[in-house]
């Protein structure tokens, strides 16, 4: 099985889906002959043509606009947004049109888009570029919300988010798109949208965490075990929304003890929501209060400053002590 | 040098003066065609009217009459195929009434139906749009995929006068120049926006001109002369599924009404300027072409109204007939299968807690 990393990945499962069906089109600035400001979609309008890897005029929320157009008219539009902090350019088209097409048709039209786009700090980019904004979506019925950490999981998400009938927010991390390799088929296979993944199994502390924040949350979780010999069960949702309920509250029942670990900022945001479902279903299993290793609510900072705002491994550490030390 | 917007005229297009007399050709439409159009006119009249005292009775909601546009709307809609897409505000009933939806399906809509944006299947449009100038990206969403799937359908949307102040506007335009997809913008300048008048609104002469910066070519049409407004719109179809690519049409027209039934104009018009408009009544005008035509008279005039009445108590009493529907059933359509949160919040809901 080849190695890939997470933009071979993706590209991969781009390609695949283009060469099955040929009502998808890519869409969005540089994609086409440049490949994207990552590479993304490199080489896919060089096989496919400008007429379905597609470079659009500069203007986000006439890209997700157009997506609600196309994808309406019956094709698989998967769209880019450059970056997301520039998603807020789209915040109408995204929640007050693509999430409510079928709501407000009784499911006369229903929107089969995907909206990709690059997020997560530790990449030094300039200002704006690096926000963690899951959290709006996750308040906006209507939208999917799928959050990778890994090669592997991002090639079988896409695929399964470009198939979704509905639309689907896909958040790709920077800091992980060549962070490392590992075994990806191929081939196509899928992984299901709504479905966390049990990255350890463990019975003192159940760690839960997506996206950017994952890889950094699970090696914190990996070295604790070494070091002190707990064992932390880490939980990657790999979709925020749906979210998988069902193996928090099979996690928390076991272990008592919840740490979550996100990059947005801390408050109203999904961590929040973790926490919420988890004192509604599992208050009486909970040994120690819910924590949170967040970003701080301040605006995403300058890049200067950013390794002192991302949850870090000594910042986990500390809040770990502090959950399997309370009594 | 410089361009100065000064240097640009602007002609507009007229096919029938106020005393309904032709000003050039008319357009090519029998006597059979110009009859349906009338028809379509006179009852959205009696429609628009009926609905206003709706609302005053508590029967239907919040409620954006049309009175006065019947031409700008109906003379384009008329233009389309039925495979042609349309994209409507909320002040368009008459234009989706011509495209095919029965105007229950308009009326649904104000009572506040849960499944009032539904549109009946086959009829290739959008729900009406709230969110001004949000239709314009989808517009040209679909006429990408007209140009994808090449299929040579046309896109049509429904602007205002301030919609030409969103960026969705002009985003869209720009995209469908560049792409050269086959939309219409079609802009129903009805002088208000609420409250602001089209001065304050752009500090372009026209609408018209809107496309030129983009490239596209612009008409301004009188939009209370149901043949022009016919004939430009039959011109941009026919550009665009010629693969010549969009089109902006600027109606000018009037909205008789406020902006909704819970404005007040008169907090902002004179009673003069609405009088004014009367004159122009675009009904007024078809109906002196048709009698001059010899295909008209006033027993027909008087048959036309009854007929009218007639069927807007049908729609009337066909939109009270629906089902009120349920919250519940609601919930079946946030997304393809509902999710499993959905589904015990729907739980909850059946339960009462």
């Amino acid at each position: 099985m080849p190695l890939m990393n997470m933009v071979e990945a993706i590209n991969s499962a781009l390609r695949l889906e283009m060469e099955r069906d040929p009502s998808m089109l890519i869409i969005g600035e540089d994609v086409g002959r440049a490949g994207g400001v990552f590479r993304v979609t490199d080489g896919l309008q060089a096989q496919f043509g400008n007429r379905r890897v597609v470079d659009t005029p500069l203007a986000e929320s006439a890209i997700v606009g157009a997506a609600v157009g196309l994808a309406a008219r019956g094709l698989r539009p998967v769209a880019e947004v450059q970056f997301l902090g520039f998603i807020y350019e789209t915040m109408d088209q995204m929640a007050s049109q693509a999430a409510r097409m079928r709501f407000r048709t009784a499911g006369r039209i229903h929107l089969p888009m995907v909206v990709r786009s690059p997020y997560g700090g530790g990449v030094r980019t300039p200002e704006l570029h690096s926000d963690s904004l899951e959290g709006l979506f996750v308040h906006t019925p209507g939208i999917k919300v799928v959050m990778p950490s890994s090669p592997y999981d991002a090639k079988g998400l896409l695929l399964s988010a470009i198939r979704d009938p509905d639309p689907v927010l896909y958040l790709e991390p920077m800091r992980l798109y060549r962070a490392f390799k590992e075994e990806v088929p191929d081939g196509e296979y899928t992984v299901e949208l709504g479905k966390a993944k049990v990255v350890a199994e463990g019975d003192d502390l159940t760690l839960i965490t997506w996206g950017a924040a994952a890889p950094v949350a699970t090696a914190a979780a990996a070295e604790w075990r070494d070091k002190q010999g707990g064992s932390v069960e880490v939980i990657d949702l790999r979709t925020v929304a749906p979210m998988d309920e069902e193996a928090i509250v099979r996690s928390v029942a076991k272990t008592g003890r919840v740490l979550i670990v996100h990059e947005a900022v801390k408050s109203g945001g999904v961590g929040a929501e973790v926490a919420a479902l988890v004192s509604e279903k599992c208050m009486l299993s909970l040994l120690a209060p819910i924590l949170r290793v967040t970003g701080y609510d301040t605006p995403y900072p300058a890049f200067a400053v950013e390794e002192d705002w991302l949850p870090n491994k000594q910042r986990i550490f500390k809040a770990m002590q502090e959950l399997l030390s309370y009594r | 040098m410089w361009i100065n917007p000064e240097d640009l005229t602007v002609t507009q297009w007229q096919v029938l003066n106020e005393a309904g007399e032709l000003v050039r050709e008319a357009p090519s439409l029998g006597h059979r065609q110009l009859l349906e159009v009338y028809r379509y006119m006179v009852i959205a009249r009696a429609y628009d009217e009926r609905a206003m005292r709706l609302q005053r009775q508590g029967r239907i909601g919040t409620y954006a009459p049309f009175s006065g546009q019947e031409a700008a709307q109906i003379g384009s809609a008329y233009a389309l195929e039925r495979s042609d897409w349309m994209f409507p505000s909320y002040r368009e009933a008459p234009a989706l009434w011509v495209h095919g939806a029965p105007l229950e399906y308009s009326l649904l809509y104000t009572m506040g139906h849960v499944f009032g944006a539904r549109l009946p299947e086959g009829v290739h449009a959008f729900p009406v749009q709230i969110i001004i100038a949000g239709q314009a990206t989808h517009v040209m969403g679909s006429a990408w995929a007209s140009t994808y799937l090449e299929d040579k359908r046309v896109s049509l949307c429904y602007l205002g006068d301030g919609a030409t102040s969103q960026g969705d506007f002009h985003e869209s335009l720009n995209f469908a120049s560049v792409l050269k997809l086959p939309a219409i913008y079609f802009i129903q300048n009805n002088q208000w926006a609420i409250s602001l008048p089209r001065s304050h609104q752009t500090g372009s002469a026209t609408f018209a001109q809107k496309g030129l910066a983009y490239g596209i070519p612009g008409v301004q049409v009188d939009g209370n002369d149901v043949l022009a407004v016919y004939q430009v719109t039959m011109e941009a179809v026919r550009r665009a599924r010629e693969g010549k690519g969009p089109s902006l049409i600027e109606a000018v027209t009037y909205r008789n009404g406020p902006h909704t039934t819970s404005d007040d104009p008169n907090r902002y018009r004179s009673q003069a300027e609405v009088e004014s408009w009367k004159q122009k009544d675009p009904i007024v005008r078809l109906r002196r072409y048709l009698t001059g035509l010899q295909i008209w008279d006033d027993e027909r005039e008087q048959a036309l109204w009854q007929e009218a009445a007639q069927v807007i108590e049908q729609v009337v009493a066909k939109a009270e007939g629906v089902p009120k529907g349920t919250l519940a059933e609601s919930f079946d359509y946030v997304y393809a299968t509902p999710t499993p949160r959905l589904q015990e919040q729907w739980a909850t809901l059946e339960r009462g807690r």
